[in-house]
């Protein structure tokens, strides 16, 4: 399972990481090494076998809804990188019409 | 007495109870050595001066003028903490440059238990970044060195831990294992190391790698050492929807048991150092010899846990890491415009081996390979996991190598990430499976390194791995050895 330096472009764009041309190239032939170690995973027969999820045997566990005190907003904003009004500062996402 | 840093953590919190000596004494002399040798071994991050010292000044208070019988066991001890577990005010940067500046708000519920315990916290330990490694040697922040030799690695992720143990530095670290990562620099540096059973002890407040397989787990000097550490930390955390409800045994050391172990013929391949067959063997000799009975057993899935794990650590890492944004923390890069910050804070600030996991999972997961790879790998761990709950029919504790070499030259696996994942082949079954592990020094190779074995037990087994592995320890003097600095 060789991947092609595109396939490394798209799986890049989806994990929304820049890569350098240097970097888009080696982790083609470094990503198609694990693929080929791991096609050994297609030789097992599993059609009768369930997926582990976790290996827990307990389902979500459920908790009353109560209002409980949160975090002071200062605090929760204190690691951001730009900040404003007491809000995460981004760059704008949407366009406004004219 | 000698050096205060040369007690292990139970004969310093006995001498503490004494009066024989004070937390604060005992916290500066670990400072001491950190700021003498840790320009040598990089087994710190950060180094939480100030905080440990107001610790240590408040455990002297409680252990003054009291009864000192009903005091936690930690009270007033030095430990460290893996840069992965979140301490409130303190730097947490998971070994990487996105976090970097990073102060979490809250603490992990592992730390919390054992700050409210009255141990002492000396500071952040080196690790792979996001623990995505066997050596350090992914950390942003440089690589940690074996105190038993410079030139070569700890081990990892929790190398900057378990590096800080064997030079008596601390007398405990957490650490945490998605794949080994506190066993393999356990082995590697000579000191003992626990996995704990999945959902054992609370996650929260351990920024997430592959949350399947992520456990919190310790480092100290011996066995016994590594008793309080669990006790305090493991228990029902509410803050953990993956933490179980079930009560934490009282651990009992005392008595060689009689234990049907079993040793997994997959373990010992091609590719074993003969040096590591040879003193694994030789302990599981020296158990027979005191009573337990050994046998021969098949794990037949075995060789299949390394791609199973390479898959869905990557595809649960993919899924974790999608939160670093350069919105809420760290550091953000970029030309100040949407999309393109993403690209540029996650392409810049993430290291090599982080880009290829997240690559790696992005692929496993998406539309037209899911099934293949994704969906296959998790119905394999079904195989793996099965081959464990069978074994344990006929056998208490399974018995192997931790790693199939001792510790590795610094460089030694260059730019060949396959050849570095294949380090971690005998410690990955038990994180799929989700039961303890514990790895203890069992000898020494010719180059003085040091070499460590494994007990895994059923989930929640950790009671008979302390058990069992601190009989050893009574007999047998590996662990009383350490590097000399």
């Amino acid at each position: 399972m060789a991947l092609t330096l595109e396939e490394v472009r798209a799986i890049a764009h989806l994990a929304r990481l820049q890569l350098t041309a240097e970097e888009e190239k080696r982790f083609a032939s470094q990503l198609s090494d694990v693929l080929e170690y791991a096609a050994r995973l297609e030789e097992v027969d599993t059609s009768e076998i369930a997926p582990t999820a976790s290996v827990l045997p307990m389902n979500a566990p459920l908790r009353p809804d109560e209002v409980r005190p949160c975090p002071p907003r200062d605090l929760m904003l204190a690691n951001a990188p730009d900040r404003e009004y007491g809000l995460f500062r981004v760059p704008r996402v949407l366009e406004l019409e004219p | 007495m000698a050096e205060l840093t040369d007690l292990t953590l139970l004969e310093a919190a006995s001498a503490l109870r004494a009066g024989d000596i004070s937390s604060t004494e005992l916290t500066r002399s670990c400072l001491d050595r950190i700021r003498s040798l840790d320009g040598q071994v990089h087994a710190f991050l950060t180094v939480t001066e100030e905080l440990a010292l107001d610790q240590a000044k408040a455990a002297d208070q409680q252990f003054a003028g009291r009864s000192n019988d009903s005091l936690p066991m930690v009270l007033g001890i030095p430990i460290a903490i893996k840069d992965v577990l979140c301490v409130e005010g303190v730097p947490t940067t998971c070994g990487s440059k996105i976090l970097e500046g990073f102060r979490p708000p809250y603490s992990a519920t592992s730390v919390s238990r054992l700050v409210d315990a009255g141990a002492v916290i000396l500071g952040k330990v080196n690790t792979d970044e996001f623990a995505m490694g066997s050596s350090t040697e992914n950390s942003a922040y440089g690589v940690s060195h074996n105190p038993w030799d410079l030139d070569r690695v700890p081990g990892g992720s929790s190398g900057g831990a378990a590096a800080a143990v064997a030079a008596r530095m601390c007398f405990a670290a957490l650490g945490t294992d998605t794949g080994g990562s506190v066993r393999q620099p356990a082995s590697f540096c000579g000191v003992s190391g626990l996995k704990t059973s999945y959902g054992r002890v609370s996650r929260y407040g351990l920024i997430a790698y592959g949350s399947s397989l992520d456990t919190v787990g310790g480092l100290a000097r011996n066995v016994a050492d590594l008793v309080p550490i669990f006790s305090v930390m493991a228990g029902h955390d509410p803050l953990d929807s993956t933490s179980v409800p079930d009560p934490v045994p009282e651990i009992h050391l005392n008595g060689a048991p009689k234990l049907r172990i079993g040793v997994p013929k997959e373990y010992f391949i091609e590719g074993l150092q003969p040096e590591v067959a040879t003193a694994v063997r030789a302990a599981i000799e020296t158990f027979r010899e005191m009573g337990a009975s050994v046998q021969e057993i098949s794990l037949p899935h075995t060789d299949l846990a390394l791609p199973v794990y390479y898959l869905i650590a990557p595809a649960e890492a993919s899924a974790n890491l999608a939160r670093y944004d350069g919105v809420r923390y760290g550091p953000r890069r970029g030309p100040g415009e949407y999309p393109e910050d993403y690209f540029v804070t996650r392409g810049e600030l993430f290291g090599p081996e982080v880009k290829r996991r997240i690559m790696l999972g992005t692929y496993a997961l998406s539309a037209g390979y899911y099934d293949a790879y994704y969906g296959q790998a998790q119905k394999v761990r079904t195989l793996i996991k099965g081959d464990f709950e069978a074994a344990f029919e006929d056998v208490d504790l399974i018995a192997c190598p931790v790693t199939p070499t001792t510790a590795f030259e610094i460089g030694a696996h260059g730019d060949d990430p396959l050849s570095m994942y294949l380090e971690d082949v005998f410690t990955l079954p038990a994180n799929l499976a989700g039961i303890p592990g514990l790895s203890f020094p069992v000898g020494f190779d010719s180059d003085g390194l040091p070499i460590g074995m494994q007990f895994m037990a059923p989930h929640l087994g950790e009671a008979q791995l302390f058990a069992a592995a601190h009989a050893y320890q009574a007999v047998a003097s590996w662990h009383t050895s350490w590097p000399e600095l």
